[in-house]
């Protein structure tokens, strides 16, 4: 009798065993849909506004894919030539800082912010899409060894990204033109993005 | 606003409204040092090369405040007619100068390039010295440039 009752009460026990684990499961997935959901739609809109600040021009010209840096709204290839060389500065005599000095001067409209220079080879923008682009900046084998928080502190923080806003004027006096939204607004997007995770919209 | 550097081994001081003022206009206007050219005034030509720390640079695109404490060298200072720099003596065997306004330019690259690559090759040039010459003299700088190479004792360019 106390088999018959053993044979009855083992498959119960590991139907009930296998419903609870399915709605788990269920609930789990659900759960980390959902956050990943609320991240996402947080995020986005960060990305989106960080990234067009990113991919233009002022930021893409010294990130290019072909070692050779751009000049300009159109993106021309540097004038003279000019290519990274060994350290990212240009050539051993004629380099970055033979033209380029710590400020924009305003009297032979040469730009200019501190370490004027190509962003490493490593971290190559140009041609890629917003999620390479992100992708890249976050992957530690290609940023230079860079933890998150030092990300974020080099794209807030570093003089030569923020030059962005403070392009100054081109040898004919006319304004360099800036990123489509304010440094601000561009700071504030960034921190936001990833205080909500720095998640990478596929 | 005081600014100080030597210039061509010399101390000097100027006293200047704006500390922006472009190194050349003070080299040429304040300190009457007429070699360094103005060319087209947008750090393009190289007319007005320079050097700041060993350092060619183009004079119309630095502002003086960056020569405070610094060792800059003119075309005047590079050598003279009884001990020339070896870029100065190549550059008179091969008879480089056509017009001769762009030259000092050239020279002083030339000079800041040999104190880095002694032996540069024609792709070493061609990436290094970009300036222009109008009178495109060029093909007899390349020739120069490597005699210079030749007559540079290591330590004359070091001691420059």
């Amino acid at each position: 009798m106390k088999k018959l009752r053993l044979l009855y009460i083992i498959p119960v026990i590991l139907f009930a065993t296998i419903l609870l684990a399915t709605d788990f499961n269920e609930y789990a997935e659900e759960n980390n849909n959902r956050t990943f959901t609320r991240q996402t739609a947080e995020s986005t809109e960060y990305f989106d506004q960080m990234m067009s600040a990113l991919t233009h021009p002022r930021c893409l010209n010294c990130h290019p894919s072909d070692n050779k840096p751009k000049q300009g709204i159109e993106a021309h290839p540097h004038y003279f030539g000019v290519e990274r060389g060994k350290d990212d500065h240009g050539f051993t005599a004629t380099n970055c800082n033979t033209c380029h000095q710590e400020e924009n001067n305003d009297f032979s409209g040469v730009p200019g912010a501190p370490h004027w220079g190509l962003a490493p080879a490593s971290m190559n923008w140009e041609g890629l899409s917003k999620t390479e682009i992100a992708t890249s900046m976050m992957d530690k084998s290609r940023n230079g060894g860079k933890t998150p928080k030092e990300i974020l502190k080099h794209l807030t923080e570093d003089p030569l990204v923020l030059w962005a806003w403070n392009p100054g004027i081109d040898a004919a006096g006319n304004p360099r033109e800036k990123p489509p939204i304010s440094k601000e607004a561009y700071i504030a997007a960034v921190k936001g993005w990833f205080e909500a995770g720095a998640v990478i919209p596929q | 606003m005081k600014i100080s550097f030597n210039i061509n081994g010399q101390p000097q001081s100027v006293e200047i409204e704006d500390p922006n003022t472009p190194l050349l206009w003070v080299v040429r206007d304040m300190l009457d040092l007429k070699g360094t050219k103005f060319g087209c005034g947008k750090a393009a030509c190289g007319a007005c090369t320079l050097h700041v720390e060993g350092e060619a640079v183009r004079s119309c695109s630095y502002a003086v405040k960056f020569a405070e404490g610094k060792n800059v060298v003119t075309i005047e200072g590079l050598g003279d007619r009884e001990n020339p720099h070896p870029v100065q003596q190549a550059w008179i065997e091969h008879v480089v100068p056509q017009c001769g306004y762009c030259q000092p330019g050239f020279i002083m690259a030339t000079a800041a390039l040999l104190a880095k690559n002694p032996n540069p090759t024609d792709e070493d040039i061609d990436n290094n010295i970009v300036n222009v010459c109008r009178c495109a003299t060029y093909t007899r700088m390349r020739k120069a440039i490597h005699r210079a190479a030749d007559l540079t004792p290591s330590s004359k360019v070091l001691n420059e």
